[in-house]
C-alpha cells in the first residue's frame, strides 16, 4: 500500500516537471508566434526616420502614433474602415437571415427536398471560389446594362455584399441547421397548434431561441467577410470604395518604402477583429464549435 | 447532437394554409435563388467556358474550342506541373507537420499546463488577422531592412533576397502558411477535445498510461469524425492555397500554384479560356474531399 503512493508520488512528480517542460517550450513558441504582430506594432509607432538613423534594433527615440495620424491622414484608412463596415455589417445580417430561414424549414418541417437544399448550401460553401469570378463578374455588368446603370451592381457596395451572402450564407445554414436540431420538436408543435402562422412560428417562437448560434456566428462571420478582398478587389474597380483589406494591398505598393506608416495602417485594418475577437472569444470559439469545420 | 424525431409525412403539409404555404415557398426560394444565380450557376457557366476560346470581352466572340485548353495546360506547359508539385509539397507539409502540431498542441492545452488559456489566444490571434495584414507583418519580418535581415547582420545594401530565393522560399512561404494554419487546427481540435470524458483520461493516468499512450490510444480513437475532418479541411486548404502567395509576389511566375494560375489567367491577359480550365481541374481535385466531408456530415440525415 505505501509501496504504491510512493510510486504514485514519483509519478506525479515527473508528470509535474514533464508538464513545466511542456508549458516551456509551448510558450517559447508562443513567443515567436506573437513577435511578428508585436514588431510590427513597434515598428507602427517609432518614426520611419529614427529607423533610417539608429537602425531597426536602436532603442527608439521617438515613440508616438503620428504614424497612426499620417495613416488617417494620408492614407485615408478611415473611408476605407467605413466601406468595410458598410459591406460588412449587411451581409452578416443577411447571412444569418437567409441562414436562419432555411434552417428553419429544414428542421421543422418534413419537405422530402430537405436534405438536397442542405446539399445544395453546404457544398456550395465548399466550392473553389475562383470557379465563379468570370461569371459573376460578367452576371453583375450585364444586370447593371439591363436596368441601364452599369453601376448597379458592379463598383457598388450591394454587388459586393450580395457576393459576401451568397458565399457565406451555406455555412450559416449548416451551422443553425444543426443547432436548431437540438430544439424540442414539442416547441415547435405546441406553436403550430395555437395556430401560430408559418411566419410567427419563425419570428417569436424559433428565433429568439436561436440567439446564442446567432450570436456566435455573427462574430464568426464579421471576421471572415472583414478579412475577405480579393471580392473586392475583382468588383470593386473604383478605389475609394474598397474595403481596408482590399485598399491595404495598393497601398502596400504604393508606400513600399515607408515601412512604419505602413504598419500603423495594418495594425488598424487588424485591429476590428482582434478586438472582437478578444472581447467575444466565448461567441467566437462556440461558432467554431458549433460549425466544427469551415471549408 | 442531431436529434431526428419521426413526425408522420405529409401531416404538415396538410395542416398548412394558403398564406404559410406562400411564406414557406418565400423562406426557401429567396436564399435558394440566391445561392443557385451566384454560385452553382456560374460554377456550370466556368466548365462550358473551360472549352471554349473567349478573350472575355465580348459574348459574341465566344468560340467552341473542344479540349484545347485542356491540351494547352497539360502539353508543354511546365508552370503547371510545377504548380502541382508545390501544392503537392504544401499538402505534404501541412499533413505531416502543420496539422499534427496543431493537434498536439490543442492536446497540450485541453491539458490545463500552465499558461493554457494564454496560450490558446496567442496561437489563435493570426487566424483573425486579415491576408492582407499577414502580407504586410511578414514582409517585415523578411524584406531588405526587416527583422530577419537584420539579425543576419544584413544592411539595406547587403540584404538577402528571401521572397526570391528559390532555396529557401518555398519553406517560409510554408512556415507563414502554417503560422495560420496551425492555430486553426488547434481551435477546431479543442473543440472537440472538449467534448471527451475527462474520467476517460483519468483513468488512464492512475493505470500509469503515459502522456504518449493516453493520446494514442485513447484520445485519437475517440476523436475519430473530428480526425476526419481535420484532415479533409488540411486537403482542401492545400489545394486551393494561393491568397497568402499573391499577396506576397502578386503572380505565379516565382511560387505557382493552381489556384494563382487560375487567378493570373483570369485577370484580363486571356486570349484563351485557360483560366477557367485551370478552375476545372482544381474543382476536380477538391471533389473527393468535398464529397468525403458531405458524407461525414451528412451521414445521420442520409440513412
Amino acid at each position: 500500500m505505501s509501496m504504491g503512493m510512493v510510486q504514485d508520488e514519483k509519478y506525479r512528480n515527473n508528470q509535474k516537471r514533464k508538464d513545466g517542460f511542456i508549458s516551456l517550450f509551448i510558450g517559447i513558441f508562443a513567443f515567436v508566434w506573437i513577435f511578428p504582430i508585436l514588431w510590427t506594432v513597434f515598428t507602427s509607432l517609432r518614426p520611419y526616420n529614427d529607423v533610417i538613423s539608429y537602425g531597426i534594433f536602436s532603442w527608439p527615440r521617438h515613440i508616438n502614433f503620428n504614424n497612426y495620424i499620417n495613416a488617417v491622414k494620408e492614407m485615408h484608412i478611415g473611408i476605407y474602415l467605413t466601406n468595410s463596415l458598410i459591406v460588412t455589417i449587411p451581409s452578416v445580417i443577411l447571412t444569418l437571415f437567409f441562414g436562419s430561414l432555411i434552417a428553419f424549414v429544414v428542421t421543422r418541417y418534413q419537405f422530402k427536398f430537405n436534405l438536397w437544399l442542405l446539399l445544395l448550401f453546404t457544398a456550395g460553401n465548399m466550392l473553389p471560389i475562383v470557379l465563379t469570378y468570370i461569371p459573376v463578374f460578367w452576371m453583375f455588368l450585364w444586370v447593371g446594362d439591363l436596368f441601364g446603370n452599369r453601376n448597379m451592381l458592379y463598383n457598388n457596395y450591394a454587388g459586393l455584399i450580395l457576393v459576401h451572402v451568397g458565399f457565406q450564407v451555406g455555412f450559416a445554414t449548416f451551422v443553425l441547421s444543426s443547432y436548431m436540431k437540438t430544439i424540442p420538436k414539442e416547441i415547435s408543435e405546441s406553436a403550430k397548434i395555437d395556430g401560430a402562422n408559418v411566419f410567427r412560428h419563425y419570428w417569436n417562437v424559433i428565433l429568439p431561441l436561436l440567439r446564442p448560434a446567432l450570436a456566435a456566428l455573427s462574430v464568426l462571420m464579421s471576421t471572415w467577410i472583414y478579412n475577405e478582398f480579393f471580392w473586392a478587389l475583382v468588383l470593386m474597380s473604383d478605389d475609394s470604395k474598397r474595403p481596408i483589406t482590399s485598399a491595404l494591398r495598393r497601398l502596400q505598393g504604393q508606400y513600399v518604402t515607408d515601412f512604419n506608416l505602413l504598419a500603423a495602417g495594418a495594425i488598424i485594418a487588424a485591429s476590428p477583429t482582434v478586438i472582437l475577437f478578444f472581447v467575444l472569444r466565448k461567441q467566437f470559439i462556440a461558432g467554431l464549435t458549433l460549425g466544427s469545420t469551415k471549408g | 447532437m442531431k436529434t431526428t424525431v419521426t413526425i408522420p409525412k405529409n401531416r404538415n403539409r396538410r395542416s398548412l394554409s394558403k398564406t404559410d404555404r406562400f411564406t414557406l415557398s418565400a423562406f426557401v426560394g429567396i436564399p435558394s435563388l440566391l445561392q443557385i444565380i451566384l454560385l452553382w450557376v456560374p460554377a456550370v457557366v466556368t466548365v462550358i467556358l473551360s472549352f471554349t476560346y473567349w478573350d472575355g470581352i465580348n459574348i459574341k466572340d465566344i468560340h467552341w474550342a473542344g479540349i484545347q485548353n485542356y491540351k494547352n495546360i497539360f502539353i508543354n506547359n511546365p508552370i503547371f506541373y510545377q504548380a502541382l508539385k508545390n501544392n503537392g509539397i504544401w499538402l505534404a507539409f501541412f499533413l505531416l507537420i502543420a496539422t499534427p502540431l496543431g493537434v498536439l498542441l490543442a492536446y497540450q492545452i485541453d491539458r490545463g499546463i500552465k499558461g493554457h488559456a494564454i496560450y490558446e489566444s496567442i496561437y489563435y490571434l493570426p487566424v483573425v488577422l486579415s491576408l492582407a495584414v499577414i502580407g504586410i507583418i511578414w514582409n517585415f519580418m523578411f524584406q531588405p531592412g526587416g527583422f530577419v535581415q537584420g539579425i543576419m547582420g544584413r544592411d539595406l545594401a547587403h540584404a538577402l533576397s528571401i521572397w526570391g530565393n528559390p532555396q529557401i522560399n518555398t519553406w517560409v512561404i510554408l512556415g507563414v502558411a502554417s503560422w495560420r494554419h496551425i492555430g486553426y487546427i488547434m481551435l477546431l481540435y479543442l473543440s472537440g477535445l472538449k467534448s471527451v470524458d475527462p474520467a476517460l483520461k483519468e483513468a488512464a493516468a492512475i493505470d500509469g498510461a503515459t502522456e504518449w499512450q493516453i493520446f494514442r490510444k485513447i484520445i485519437l480513437p475517440t476523436m475519430q469524425p473530428v480526425n476526419i475532418i481535420i484532415l479533409v479541411i488540411t486537403l482542401i486548404e492545400s489545394l486551393r492555397a494561393f491568397d497568402l502567395v499573391y499577396i506576397i509576389y502578386g503572380s505565379p511566375t516565382v511560387f505557382p500554384l493552381l489556384n494563382l494560375l487560375v487567378f493570373q489567367n483570369f485577370a484580363g491577359q486571356g486570349i484563351s479560356m485557360k483560366g477557367a480550365a485551370y478552375a476545372v481541374i482544381l474543382l476536380l481535385l477538391c471533389i473527393i474531399p468535398i464529397i468525403t466531408y458531405l458524407r461525414i456530415v451528412f451521414k445521420e440525415d442520409l440513412k
